[in-house]
């Protein structure tokens, strides 16, 4: 019962806060919502007994891009007031619309094989087996340790001063 | 009604389609990639609730949602490294002005 409360609360407070990304006039409002929303989503993981992935959800999405996208934010502020709306707009709420009625029909009439296995509890340990283990994801996890060099050295040449 | 894999489906439907309309609708570059970030996690919600739902005990989907989180996080990087060079050379970030590749 307290997991049904728990996830309606964080349901509407995560889809409000969604809609205060797009909605809200002041842009770094808007920012401060999205981090609401991370939150949020933070909350979702818990309710699915996903305890890492909330850890690592409020320690990369709350604390780093969060940051990331706040300093962005100031430094650009000058040039634009509000988040103005492009002339897509009506067709954008059409698109958006559309997906959500067709992936709401095709979720609420899939027949879902749901398993009745209650999860591991403490899924650090699981997540490292999975991860770095034998016939694990080690592959990937070196691709995305390059990838996140990469992105790094990216983000640095393009905003050093020449 | 207790909870069930649908609920935690429509939630990830309900954020991406919010995020699709802001990242089609809106003109400023940093509320695009916001928006995109807020489609990835609606993703990420979808990939844990079937990996709890439909296949508990071998957690890939949660795996999946790590490596959406490291991609996810590069992209912030270089994105926002890139509307920030933009504005620097053009003085703006707004979306329908950045157009010099557009034929």
């Amino acid at each position: 019962m307290g997991l049904e409360i728990a996830f309606w609360l964080l349901a509407v407070v995560g889809i409000l806060a969604a809609l205060g990304v797009v909605l809200l006039r002041n842009v770094f409002r808007a920012a401060l919502s999205l981090v609401l929303c991370f939150l949020t989503v933070a909350g979702i993981y818990v309710t699915l007994s996903a305890d890492f992935l909330a850890a690592v959800q409020v320690l990369i999405y709350v604390g780093a891009i969060s940051v990331l996208i706040i300093l962005a934010i100031m430094l650009t502020r000058d040039v634009q007031w509000g988040s103005p709306s492009n002339k897509l707009r009506i067709p954008a709420l059409f698109v958006a619309i559309l997906f959500l009625g067709v992936v709401g029909f095709a979720t609420t009439n899939t027949l879902w094989q749901i398993s009745g296995v209650s999860p591991v509890m403490p899924t650090t340990e699981a997540l490292a087996l999975k991860l770095f283990g034998e016939g694990g994801f080690i592959l990937a996890v070196e691709i995305a340790a390059v990838l996140l060099l990469a992105a790094i050295l990216g983000a640095i040449v393009l905003v050093r001063e020449k | 009604m207790s909870l069930g894999l649908e609920h935690y489906l429509i939630l990830s439907a309900i954020l991406f389609s919010i995020g699709l309309y802001g990242a089609l609708a809106k003109r400023n570059a940093i509320i695009i990639l916001m928006s995109i970030e807020l489609m990835l996690n609606a993703v990420n919600i979808a990939m844990v609730a079937f990996s709890r739902y439909i296949v508990p005990l071998l957690l890939t989907g949660q795996v999946f949602a790590i490596f959406i989180i490291v991609v996810a996080a590069a992209e912030a990087a270089v994105g926002l490294a890139i509307i920030l060079a933009i504005y620097r050379s053009r003085e703006t970030i707004d979306a329908t002005k950045i157009d010099l590749m557009k034929w």
